[in-house]
């Protein structure tokens, strides 16, 4: 099919057909789109980590008193949340990545998105790895903040913290924007975000050890998918303090299915699984909605 | 596949219906290539559904539709592939630039990269935004908005460009400009427009029109043919005696004619080619003539009961509908 132009200077140009170099481009140029974004916008840029800092230093602080004088001793306990602080980080940037999907319907971007010549997948793709790379660069800052709350900068540590980051993004963004596909405004989806998120960061054991809970407690902190995203990365940065055992039971005792620990490479499967699962629905919410 | 026998636009039978409400009652149209077609019609008419339609966004409960020979329901992709859209709401992001906005859109639709900068830069020169290119679009006023995304649809050289209400809420000096674009635009590419206006002076530009009134195609034509199937031309004459003039008319013509607004005023079917005879046969000398063509207004008010004010008056309700449902 030739598309004939005869404007003077240039010549017309020729839209290729479906291929995947072509689903590829449309990725690349929508993840592309996320990091300009984030880039341009300083506010969102800093007031996504007031929170955490809010936590860390303030919650931490303050709580540590009363924490040090258990069998935690010996142990900060800003150093204990710090890995809650960072999934918390992750967690509310990638919201607010895959939130603003309803920001573009209500401002009809998406609407030039949806009519392109390619695949919603490959939208809902480049999206989804924009949110998830955006979300990590903002946990970097948290990342850069380890020495303050005694934890080593460890070339080791901070690579697993960083990939385990990365994955928990990407799924929290996939979960975002399966929730946005539908949403029409902010403000319904904003709502809809801190009334799932919030719950959900409790029953994390971001902010609380998960051993020793109430029966009822524990059981929903194993139903918890965010469960799954902190505990790796508290055993990372644990594995790299020198605390005594006692303190370690107390403050890392990882995940417990019927008696057996469960091993942090399952974790991880979970959670990208979940990933890939939420992507789908993404997807599919996306194809159903012209 | 693109020979010029194949009609940039066929519709046959199409359909649409929101539950009870039957938006579109089976249109059957066709637009020849390079035609710079409109859809004119009170809102609420239909027109915007069946752009939707004939764009893949909306599914047709019935009929069917080919954009640039392929299907636009079988063949989505493909049509997408060859056609340019301008909405009537917005569809830019504001914390791009410009020229970011149209990067996004050529990466979009697969143009190759070699060519991209050297498209982007024609386009944009063509809506004199080429010195804007880096500024943010939301510093653009709504003119400057329409320009670029006029500039965006053609960014990846569609074979039909679709404009739904290109000018409407714009002033009446950026509307000329947009018009401007549009003309150098259709002598300058291979394309065929596809429009809706409700404003009729803007009608005037098409080639052809179709007037469509609850969900249905009252007329299409041209603008020429439409107004000449209205009624007749107005002619006025001044002369040097009026009463002699009026009955020469009468005698010679078969013309009834008055004086109106201090003139001989007659109706004829085609006024210009009438006028050399006049002056030839009459036998009564003439100081001036004038030849009014019926307007547009008096074709859409004959096809669709309404005048152009209430369709307009109407519109702005629906738009303000059409916001507060997209919330």
């Amino acid at each position: 099919m030739a598309s004939g132009v005869t404007a003077p200077g240039v010549a017309g140009v020729r839209v290729p057909g479906r291929g995947v170099r072509h689903d590829l481009r449309a990725v690349k140029i929508v993840l592309h789109r996320e990091l300009l974004r984030f880039a341009n916008d300083r506010t969102r840029l800093v007031s996504t980590l007031f929170q955490p800092v809010l936590w860390l230093f303030v919650i931490g602080t303050g709580l540590g008193g009363l924490v040090a004088r258990g069998p935690a001793q010996g142990v900060d306990f800003r150093t204990f949340i710090y890995p809650g602080v960072i999934a918390m980080t992750v967690i509310t940037t990638a919201m607010f990545s895959a939130g603003s999907i309803v920001w573009d319907r209500e401002f009809g971007f998406l609407r030039e998105m949806l009519v392109a010549p390619v695949s919603r997948a490959s939208i809902v793709l480049g999206k989804c790895l924009g949110g998830g790379l955006v979300a990590t660069v903002q946990g970097c800052v948290i990342l850069a903040m380890a020495g303050l709350v005694h934890v080593p900068y460890s070339p080791g540590l901070l690579l697993t913290l960083l990939g385990e980051m990365f994955l928990a993004a990407f799924t929290i963004t996939a979960f975002g924007v399966s929730l946005a596909a539908r949403m029409k405004t902010m403000q319904s989806f904003f709502g809809v975000m801190q009334m799932a998120i919030m719950p959900m960061i409790f029953l994390s054991g971001a902010v609380f050890p998960l051993a020793g809970l109430p029966g009822w407690l524990g059981a929903l902190t194993k139903v918890n998918p965010l469960t799954y995203v902190v505990d790796p990365m508290r055993h990372a940065v644990f594995t790299h303090l020198a605390v005594s055992p006692a303190a370690a039971r107390t403050l890392n005792p990882g995940v417990h299915w019927f008696g057996h620990r469960v091993p942090i490479g399952l974790e991880l499967g979970i959670v990208a699984l979940m990933g890939v699962a939420l992507l789908g629905v993404a997807i599919a919410q996306f194809r159903r909605s012209d | 596949m693109s020979g010029a026998d194949v009609p940039a636009i066929a519709v046959r039978g199409l359909r649409k219906n929101y539950g009870e409400v039957e938006a579109v009652r089976g249109i059957d149209v066709e637009v020849r290539q390079g035609e710079v077609f409109g859809f004119l019609g009170p809102n609420g008419a239909g027109k915007t559904t069946t752009i939707g339609m004939l764009c893949t966004l909306v599914r047709p409960t019935g009929g069917s539709a080919a954009v640039a020979g392929h299907d636009v329901v079988r063949e989505r992709h493909e049509v997408r592939r060859n056609i340019g859209l301008v909405f009537q709401d917005p569809t830019l992001d504001g914390y791009l630039s410009a020229e970011q906005n149209l990067r996004f859109h050529a990466e979009l639709y697969g143009v190759p990269k070699a060519t991209v900068p050297g498209r982007i830069r024609e386009v944009m020169e063509m809506v004199a935004l080429w010195d804007r290119r880096d500024a943010k679009v939301l510093t653009f006023s709504g003119g400057m908005k329409r320009r670029l995304e006029i500039a965006r649809g053609l960014l990846h050289s569609p074979r039909v460009l679709f404009l739904d209400e290109p000018t409407v809420g714009l002033d009446p000096q950026t509307r000329a400009a947009i018009w401007g674009y549009i003309d150098r635009l259709r002598r300058a590419e291979d394309i065929t427009i596809f429009m809706t206006t409700h404003y009729m002076e803007e009608a005037e530009y098409c080639d052809r029109i179709a007037i469509i009134d609850h969900g249905e195609i009252v007329v299409v034509g041209s603008p020429e043919a439409l107004k000449a199937g209205v009624g007749e031309d107005r002619v006025q004459i001044h002369t040097a005696d009026d009463d002699a003039a009026i009955a020469a008319l009468h005698e010679r013509f078969g013309l009834p004619a008055t004086v109106r607004e201090g003139a001989v005023t007659f109706a004829v079917a085609s006024g210009e080619e009438f006028v050399p005879a006049l002056f030839a046969r009459l036998g009564v000398p003439i100081r001036a003539v004038s030849v009014s063509r019926p307007s547009l207004d008096d074709v859409f008010m004959k096809y669709t009961g309404s005048t152009i004010r209430d369709a307009e008056a109407e519109s702005a309700t629906a738009n303000w509908a059409r916001m507060m449902a997209r919330r």
